[in-house]
């Protein structure tokens, strides 16, 4: 770049972001708000391809004996149709909407690491495409998303398959740790002034408790996953019983994780909803502190009730009754949360948008998926349903009808601000009632294959009384919640090209990021309004009657 | 505390602190709580604590010159800090070079990470923690490389002493390794 540009070309933003323009400007870029559409790019991707997955499965199971599928093929479609959603999906767009958002939510330029958010991004990409290229390497994994041993070990699972999950989790598990450590240097160092840890948003908050439940529950995965790299690669003897090894082991560290993972998963989801619910309801969020508070206390218990994944193997009566015990506690400040956020709408003026629909359904759906939850935490129901289909029901209404649905708020809340543009409200409820619609026929009627004994992963099953027309229902729903998908798809599109112009603050609500334009300059804001409450935007309109007034924060 | 990059390098450490702790307690269940009896080498019958201990006093002792390259950072004396930074990458190596005497004495006796459960979480343990000295050591060489073309002459420069963080934690992590693997040999 030798050639002085022009003074039209330094005024274009693209030039303050960085060197390069065009795609070579978005794969070099730093900014945080570049590296946040980026992250939904490739969610959205990864999301069309699990989502496909997906109905391979539901296809493949419509009725009994069918033979759409090999067994292989079906195993190693839903091995990586758990596995994408879970790495590739949900935590990508929870920490995607982190780095597009916290900083301009607590009124900083950017993240406290640019360079390092890059990184974390790209870990992500190649980690993906590592796990995806097991395809044409001789077979996907096929052990599913957990992969116990000694299944996941060489003698049982000879294509290389396992190799690429290991090392393509282990690629984005180092991203996922380097993106939670800069979110927390972010939110510790860089908030505006004025902005007090009691005074951010509350979905800041929770992304500041997550990233502490990142940065202690992902060395565990990345440990296990060397171990079984060692294993597989070096002939190591970590997970094999056979050569003196401990298959428990494994189950131990991977749930270290894996349960901590869960949380990681809700608990951004639950930040959205904080800050969905109180903007169209017109409200103050119901107890700040308490909201708050309890993140921290479900981020401690989260470490401490993994061993309710193990209930089965056996691990003796004191084991099973400290974890049922953590488990059963975990469901109280979780089930606080519920009431804030229904005492939040209590009273206010609601306005039912997309994004509020899908807020208020998220309620409904998480605490079923909830209520399920604790059942496997008594240990003689976990024995009984243990690996049906209840288990997949149950974390189907916790990850799609919790955190799919509160993503899906938080994208209508957010995609004028990201994009400068509204979402068609009319084709977003389309959208909403046929996700609606068919998430609940997917996977309501899934709890009642299970308590009649259908178990998870076997890629077709008997013609059992009841059987084929509950999984037909099933099947049928998939193909809603797919159209569903469909639409959301159709209308970012429309959306992005023919959208309303959003403006600055087209919700009237309080926190930073809305002070801004829409979408935001690079530099994020020319003057940050004075932080004086919780709700800044709020105390700039209603100088008659500021948050700040009022007692405490 | 507010400089955001040693904010980073502690939550980093803590990170790297939990992945060594599933290391450790691979090792310890596998030596102490073994799942099942199996033959072949052990700690017992392979290691030398006596020579790692030596090489591990070059260890311990670059955590002292490394909070001297520091100090001397922090009073601007750059001469003196050039000096230690110097001698805590001299030390890492000499440190280095015992633990690949130990590798190889292990492999001249036939055991190898494939061996058996103690092969297996032996060198993934000190394997792991080779690496984190490694990337110390170069972490500490550049350092080293930007000293030597003038920079960190500003007081509040926190450069060396967050990789000077970085250099205790392995240090620290040794200690307990040591012990563990090493130490209690002698006592049992």
């Amino acid at each position: 770049m030798t050639e002085i540009p022009t003074a039209a070309e330094s005024a274009h933003p693209a030039s303050e972001a960085g060197e390069y323009t065009g795609l070579l400007g978005w794969v070099s870029s730093v900014d945080h708000k570049v590296i946040g559409i980026m992250y939904f790019i490739l969610v959205l991707f990864f999301f069309l391809i699990g989502g496909i997955e997906a109905l391979l499965i539901r296809i493949q199971l419509a009725q009994p004996r069918n033979t759409f599928l090999s067994p292989t093929a079906y195993n190693q479609i839903f091995t990586m149709h758990g596995t994408t959603m879970i790495f590739l999906v949900v935590v990508p767009t929870l920490i995607g909407f982190a780095v597009y958002f916290v900083p301009l939510m607590i009124g900083a330029r950017d993240v406290a690491f640019p360079r390092l958010n890059a990184l974390s991004f790209w870990m992500v990409v190649f980690g993906g495409l590592f796990l995806y290229f097991s395809f044409f390497a001789g077979g996907a994994p096929d052990v599913g998303w957990f992969s116990y041993a000694p299944l996941s070990e060489l003698p049982y699972s000879t294509t290389p398959g396992v190799n690429y999950w290991a090392l393509g989790l282990l690629a984005i598990g180092i991203g996922t740790v380097t993106g939670g450590i800069n979110l927390i240097v972010t939110i510790l160092t860089l908030r505006a002034p004025g902005m007090k840890l009691r005074r951010v948003p509350l979905f800041v908050w929770m992304v500041f408790v997550n990233s502490f439940i990142i940065l202690f529950a992902l060395p565990p995965l990345n440990a296990s996953l060397v171990m079984l790299i060692i294993d597989r690669l070096l002939n190591g003897n970590f997970f094999t019983p056979a050569t003196g090894g401990s298959a428990i082991l494994w189950e131990q560290y991977f749930w270290a994780f894996g349960h901590p993972e869960v949380y990681i998963m809700i608990l951004p989801a639950w930040g959205m909803i904080s800050e969905v619910i109180p903007v169209f309801s017109r409200k103050h969020i119901f107890g700040y502190g308490i909201v708050a508070g309890s993140s921290v206390a479900i981020a401690v218990l989260s470490f401490l009730v993994y061993a309710h994944h193990m209930f089965a193997v056996g691990l003796g009566n004191p084991f099973d009754i400290a974890f049922a015990t953590a488990s059963f506690m975990i469901a109280v400040p979780t089930g606080i949360k519920i009431f804030n956020w229904i005492a939040t709408m209590w009273g206010g003026k609601i306005r039912f948008t997309t994004s509020m629909a899908y807020a208020v359904s998220f309620l409904v759906l998480f605490t079923i998926g909830g209520i399920t939850g604790v059942s496997f935490a008594a240990v003689p129901i976990d024995w009984q349903v243990e690996d049906t289909y209840y288990v997949v029901a149950h974390f189907h209404y916790v990850l799609f009808g919790g955190t799919v649905f509160a993503l899906m708020a938080g994208l209508y809340y957010w995609f004028p601000k990201i994009s400068g543009r509204m979402l068609s409200e009319r084709l977003g409820m389309l959208n909403f009632w046929l996700t609606f619609i068919g998430f609940n026929m997917t996977f309501f009627v899934q709890h009642i294959l299970g308590l009649m004994g259908m178990s998870r992963r076997i890629y077709t099953y008997p013609n059992l009384p009841g059987w084929a027309s509950l999984n037909l229902v099933s099947t049928i729903g998939a193909f809603v919640l797919g159209l569903g998908i469909l639409v959301l798809l159709v209308n970012m599109a429309y959306s992005l090209r023919r959208g309303k112009v959003a403006g600055d603050n087209p919700w009237k609500a309080w926190t930073l990021e809305w002070a801004t334009t829409s979408p935001p300059p690079p530099h994020n804001f020319d003057e940050i309004p004075p932080v004086r409450s919780q709700r800044p935007l709020w105390d700039l309109v209603h100088p008659e009657n500021p948050d700040w007034k009022h007692a405490g924060d | 505390m507010t400089d955001k990059n040693k904010l980073g390098m502690i939550f980093f450490i803590l990170s790297e602190a939990v992945f060594f702790i599933m290391l450790i307690l691979a090792y310890v269940y596998f030596h102490y709580f073994p799942p099942s009896i199996t033959s072949g080498p052990t700690a017992a019958s392979s290691l030398d604590p006596g020579r790692t201990f030596i090489f591990s006093l070059f260890l311990f002792s670059s955590s002292f010159t490394v909070w001297r390259a520091e100090k001397s950072q922090v009073q601007g004396s750059l001469q003196r800090m050039r000096f230690w930074l110097i001698i805590t990458i001299l030390f890492g190596v000499i440190f280095l070079f015992g633990q690949s005497l130990e590798w190889s004495h292990l492999f001249s006796q036939g055991t190898g990470i494939s061996t058996n459960q103690f092969g297996t979480t032996f060198f993934t343990l000190t394997g792991f923690h080779g690496v984190h000295v490694t990337i110390g050591l170069i972490m500490l060489a550049i350092v080293l490389g930007l000293a030597l073309r003038g920079h960190y002459s500003e007081p509040g420069s926190v450069g060396v002493t967050v990789i000077s963080w970085y250099w205790h934690f392995v240090d620290a992590v040794w200690v307990i390794i040591f012990t563990i693997v090493y130490l209690l040999l002698l006592i049992r």
